[in-house]
């Protein structure tokens, strides 16, 4: 049951500060996923082997060597701000 | 009567891998380059990246599974932890919670009522996150993400130890596993090994567990022995004041030498752990690890016997060698140049260890070349430098680790074995101290000791006291 507490919690979790109505539309919508997971709950699955990964692939390996050179101006192009080679964050502490 | 506590302690030990490059692509792992230069799109988390794991991870995390006695999950995954905060640019970190690679092992460690098995619950791939610094003016925060994606293994112990000196004595032997695989180099104040400490206590007697904390940020052995003392302390005093324990996460502070919660309730720890969908599960077959066992280095416990039997070492100098691999190293590369194990062992032992001691240096600093050291021993047993100057000269191999041979050749310290020289300073001597040779002559002949020294002295140290003593019994004879 996503009740308002549960809600206020995943808002917690979400870093999300959301307003009446969206809560209201996200309690909603989450409603549904948990009615479609217990559906699926109801199932016999007890024969069936659990599956962690949907392709049948395994051992996708690197060897260790170093391939990246020193990209840092296109790497620092993404950040919002940025001072002496470093992202410029919001104090975390 | 008051009432007997006991204190239950686990470890989480973080272990920074000696790969060359990260463990979901290929950016360089080397310490100490400028901010964000070793960084790309998988490793600072850009939308549509994708990682694909480095396999020396997976061969380095066996290595320490199999000699920490794990059972390895022949079929293992990654999973996605979940958490916002700015050293986590992808805001989720690549682990392993449900089928984590190595599980179940154990270490033996000494105590002092004898051998402690200590069981590891699991040991788990993950990536390391980036480095904050805060500025001190302004409000902010910056981020280097060289560190993010760098390889780690977390090595989770069962709640077995029950003191600062188990909890030391399990440590030391998990880093000294780890370095003599080269897996890692495990430096603590550098943070290629980190320790997290969970720490509960409970009446003696009683079998459940009390609450525990969980305590980060120890960068020395010291401070996590004070940091158990004092978490120990605290605990004890909020039950004793009829109190409850908070299951939190404790950050110490070693100047203060105390500790304080680190997340407020707001932050609550959940994960919300998932299987990461982009990396494909590792199936390591039986023919991999048959591999793994079979190029397992020499690790210390036939180190050390080999030692004894090998370089007729005593049990007791093959366990301060074997220590640490960079002093087996040296020791062993010595003793093979110079074919003189037990000098070798002498000068690591004793000149060695004293000089590092009193230079707090861990063993891992000392970098001088066994070449110099084997030369060194060969010169004094030669007789062509006294052991007084041999200590001398070791004092500058143990510094700037110059050659032996040319040091003495250019200060002059070479031994005079010359007797003509001798001669005239035995001769010198004698005259100098006659009551000294008075009682010699009516049986006292402990003085000679005296006599030797006086002779010594006058060559500076450089007189070969062999030939000295003998010069000097033959005079008082005559």
């Amino acid at each position: 049951m996503i009740d308002d507490e549960m809600m206020e919690y995943i808002g917690i979790l979400a870093k999300l500060e959301l307003s009446k109505e969206e809560k209201e539309q996200a309690k909603a919508d989450m409603q549904k996923m948990l009615n479609y997971i217990d559906q699926l709950n109801k199932l016999d699955t007890s024969k069936v082997e659990p599956m962690s990964h949907i392709f049948p692939i395994t051992n996708v390996f690197r060897e260790d060597v170093v391939t990246n050179g020193e990209d840092r101006e296109a790497m620092l192009a993404n950040a919002p701000k940025q001072k002496n080679g470093q992202y410029q964050v919001a104090k975390t502490v | 009567m008051a009432k007997q506590y006991e204190t239950v302690i686990g470890l989480e030990v973080h272990v920074e891998l000696a790969t060359k490059t990260k463990i979901f692509c290929g950016c360089s792992t080397e310490f100490g380059g400028a901010p964000n230069t070793h960084t790309c799109p998988v490793c600072t988390g850009m939308p549509g990246s994708l990682p694909v794991l480095n396999k020396q991870v997976v061969e380095l995390a066996l290595e320490v599974g199999l000699a920490a006695n794990c059972e390895i999950n022949q079929y293992c995954k990654f999973d996605r932890k979940n958490y916002f905060y700015p050293d986590n640019p992808q805001n989720y970190q690549i682990s392993q919670l449900y089928l984590p690679i190595c599980h179940d092992g154990k270490i033996e460690i000494d105590t002092p009522i004898g051998k402690k098995s200590i069981r590891i619950h699991e040991i788990h791939m993950e990536e390391d996150a980036g480095k904050l610094v805060h500025d001190e003016w302004d409000d902010c925060s910056y981020v280097d993400y060289n560190r993010s994606g760098v390889p780690l293994i977390e090595i989770v112990s069962e709640p077995d130890m029950r003191n600062a000196d188990e909890v030391i004595a399990y440590l030391e032997k998990l880093r000294m596993i780890v370095q003599y695989l080269g897996a890692s180099d495990c430096k603590l104040q550098e943070g290629s090994m980190r320790a997290d400490v969970n720490l509960s206590v409970r009446e003696v007697g009683n079998p459940n567990f009390g609450t525990r904390t969980e305590m980060k940020n120890l960068n020395s052995f010291k401070a996590i022995a004070r940091a158990i003392e004092g978490e120990r302390e605290r605990q004890i005093e909020l039950l004793e004041e009829g109190k409850t324990v908070l299951q939190e996460t404790r950050r110490w502070d070693d100047n203060k030498e105390s500790s304080y919660p680190m997340r407020s309730k707001e932050d609550a720890k959940d994960y919300r752990y998932f299987p990461d969908p982009d990396l494909p599960p590792v199936v390591i077959s039986d023919e991999w690890i048959a591999e793994i066992r079979k190029k397992q280095p020499e690790l210390q416990p036939e180190k050390k016997l080999r030692y004894q039997t090998e370089y007729q070492l005593s049990e007791y100098d093959a366990d301060l060698i074997t220590g640490t691999k960079k002093i087996a190293d040296l020791f062993e590369e010595t003793a093979n140049l110079c074919k003189q194990p037990k000098k070798a062992a002498n000068w690591i032992i004793g000149e060695t260890f004293r000089l590092a001691k009193e230079k707090k240096m861990e063993p891992e600093q000392i970098s001088y070349s066994p070449e110099h050291l084997a030369k060194l021993i060969e010169m004094t047993e030669a007789g062509s430098i006294t052991q007084t100057v041999a200590k001398n000269v070791f004092f500058h191999i143990f510094e700037e680790d110059i050659e032996p041979e040319q040091y003495v050749k250019q200060h002059g310290l070479g031994a005079v074995s010359d007797s003509s020289e001798l001669e005239a300073i035995v001769k010198m001597v004698l005259e100098e101290n006659p009551s000294t040779v008075e009682q010699y002559k009516a049986g006292k002949e402990k003085v000679v000791g005296f006599l030797i020294g006086q002779a010594m002295k006058k060559t500076k140290g450089k007189g070969n006291p062999g030939i000295i003593s003998k010069m000097i019994k033959e005079q008082l004879t005559k």
